[in-house]
């Protein structure tokens, strides 16, 4: 069966990126995380056009692409904000008063984890342990970590962002 | 004992993470010498008399278990496990964004010795930053023609391909691993069979972690003796530990294996915070059980020591906590980790971890009922050995020992409705 591939869906940086992992592997299904990850990197988040496309590209239903996507926490199948903040309340950040830093940056955006901002521009979630745990609490915003943190610190990361 | 530095030899260097640095310092002639000097079989002989044990948290025989790839002609693969998730461990990242040449150079001799030509690193997708690192390393050994086809001119082929997952615990698990790289949800496999004989896409396969494959070189250099020479009778050469918690000096240390676990904490880590006391500490990572203050003296970091302290070496992550932790927050938070990571295959550890946590939220909210100690043991009783994948026991850890260890704090919070320390 010819399946019609809309490349336009992508940017041709993106595309690019796409050719150049799908012919990495002895087997081309071992690129589709990276596939996941390079679209989302494009697009911010996963929705079904998303998952639509990336099926056809390793010729699977999209269902069996949706299920390997939710399996894993960092494809945002549902639109988060501009900035997506995941705090570390893990163990070592836990005992190094990670809770005070979720509570602080409730309040300073006005959500509970788990909400964004009114304006699209953050999303608040908890995440477990990011590998950071020598300089807890420790939190990435999208792909940037920020490290010992303080409620001054956060004041800081969250303002200097546009 | 004491501290010793091969594995992070080189990471303090400027522009530690360079190729020409690395070759200044003797880099990638251990792979020379692999691939002009030794054969394969010879290599595999050497890592098992150095005695070298898997690093990522089981402790297996690394040379052991190369030895169980088959002589046999279908492709076979090496897999770097870079999926670090543990909670409490952060040794990996400082080699993969570091030193990461010495990874690939460990990798590289590791899969000559196994008969592989092509290796996989699985980095957890967290670490972005380190599969950058990774991937310029790769594409800057290829370009120099150390890795690659014909590497070093030996006539070995051997291609390096950095895989990021993530963000799912269960990945480190090996099979899951595997069934990840396959491009597949990350659920366990059943086993036998075993990677060795039937890993990724069914061919034989070794799966090991990034400090297990950075040490190899210097087993290459110096020799399986000399390596075996270092560290205790069961427990040979050196160690990254990562410490965390409530220590002055927290970070990543290496150590030779023995080296008295008061040393680290006290000596290398400078101690528990200012006024405060030290009241637990968890070894080897979030799956290894917790042990009381007082259970550390005269404990040496190694393999034998602490499990006959009743806990594990595990991935060499020390999580300490003062007199400020609420234990029973600590483990609520532990289990829900577990809750949140079982992949849902297997009965005991879906339903296990999910009524283990909504226990312990009872408890937590001043609720709880006396006789929930003994469920909980129970339905730990009921996991225990159970479950499909090493996660379902792993989440026992912190749970038993804690109820064991700290059960009059239990019993405080669940007769008070509070905490005693305020947590
Ligand atoms: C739930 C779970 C998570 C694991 N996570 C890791 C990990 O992040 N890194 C790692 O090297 N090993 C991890 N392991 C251990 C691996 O399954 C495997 O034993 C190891 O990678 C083998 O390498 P080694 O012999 O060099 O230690 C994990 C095991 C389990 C059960
Ligand atoms: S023990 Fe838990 S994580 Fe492992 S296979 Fe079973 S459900 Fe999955
Ligand atoms: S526990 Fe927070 S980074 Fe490890």
């Amino acid at each position: 069966m010819r399946v019609v591939i809309d490349r336009s869906f992508v940017s041709d940086k993106t595309w690019e990126r796409i050719e150049k992992v799908m012919s990495r592997y002895p087997e081309k299904r071992s690129a589709l995380l990276q596939v996941l990850h390079i679209v989302q990197d494009e697009k911010g988040s996963l929705d079904f056009e998303a998952i639509k496309f990336i099926a056809k590209l390793f010729r699977l239903p999209p269902a069996e692409v949706y299920s390997v996507a939710s399996f894993y926490t960092m494809y945002n199948l549902k639109p988060v904000g501009k900035y997506l903040i995941q705090v570390c309340t893990n163990i070592s950040c836990l005992i190094n008063e990670a809770e005070k830093i979720v509570e602080h940056i409730e309040k300073k955006l006005g959500i509970k984890v788990g909400e964004t901002t009114p304006d699209g521009k953050f999303t608040l979630i908890t995440v477990e342990c990011l590998g950071s745990c020598g300089k807890a609490p420790a939190m990435m915003i999208n792909k940037d970590y920020y490290e010992n943190l303080t409620p001054e610190k956060v004041d800081q990361i969250l303002d200097s962002l546009s | 004992m004491g501290e010793m530095k091969l594995l992070l030899a080189n990471v303090d260097k400027p522009d530690s993470e360079k190729l020409e640095t690395f070759r200044a310092a003797g880099g990638y002639e251990r792979l020379r010498k692999a691939l002009f000097e030794m054969k394969p079989e010879e290599i595999v002989e050497e890592v098992k008399k150095s005695g070298l044990r898997g690093r990522g948290g089981a402790g297996f025989p690394t040379g052991i278990k190369w030895g169980f790839i088959p002589k046999t002609d279908e492709p076979k693969y090496l897999v770097c496990n870079a999926d670090e998730g543990e909670p409490g461990t952060f040794k990996d990242r400082v080699i993969i964004e570091k030193d990461p040449h010495l990874l690939l150079e460990g990798i590289a001799i590791s899969a000559y010795a196994i008969g592989a030509h092509e290796a996989f690193i699985y980095i957890r997708g967290e670490y972005e930053y380190g599969a950058q690192v990774l991937e310029k390393a790769v594409e800057e050994a290829e370009a120099a023609g150390i890795i690659g086809k014909n590497a070093l001119g030996s006539g070995y082929d051997i291609k390096i391909t950095v895989h990021r997952g993530a963000g799912a615990y269960v990945c480190g698990e090996e099979t899951a691993l595997l069934n990840s790289l396959e491009g597949r949800r990350g659920h366990p496999r059943i086993r036998p069979p075993f990677p060795a004989s039937k890993g990724l896409y069914q061919h034989p396969t070794i799966i090991n972690n990034v400090e297990t494959l950075a040490s190899v070189p210097f087993i290459v250099d110096k020799g399986g003796d000399w390596y075996a020479s270092l560290g205790t009778e069961k427990s040979k050469g050196t160690k990254l530990f990562s410490i965390s918690g409530h220590v002055k000096k927290p970070g990543v240390y290496e150590l030779v294996l023995g080296t008295p676990f008061e040393e680290l904490l006290y000596d290398i880590a400078g101690g528990i915070r200012e006024g405060h006391k030290l009241k637990a500490v968890i070894p080897g990572g979030s799956s290894t059980p917790m042990l009381r203050a007082e259970e550390i003296a005269g404990v040496l970091l190694d393999y034998e020591s602490l499990q006959a302290a009743g806990s594990m070496l595990g991935s060499g992550a020390v999580i300490v906590m003062d007199d400020s932790t609420c234990i029973v927050k600590a483990v609520y938070r532990m289990a829900k980790f577990y809750e949140h990571e079982s992949c849902g295959q297997c009965t005991p550890c879906r339903e296990g971890t999910r009524w283990i946590v909504q226990i312990l939220t009872r408890i937590m909210k001043g609720q709880g009922r006396m006789e929930d100690l003994d469920v909980l043991l129970d339905i730990s009783e009921i996991m225990g050995g159970n479950c499909l994948c090493p996660l379902g026991d792993a989440a026992l850890g912190p749970l038993v020992s804690g109820i064991k260890k700290f059960r009059d704090e239990f019993e405080y919070h669940i007769k008070h409705g509070t905490c005693p320390v305020g947590g």
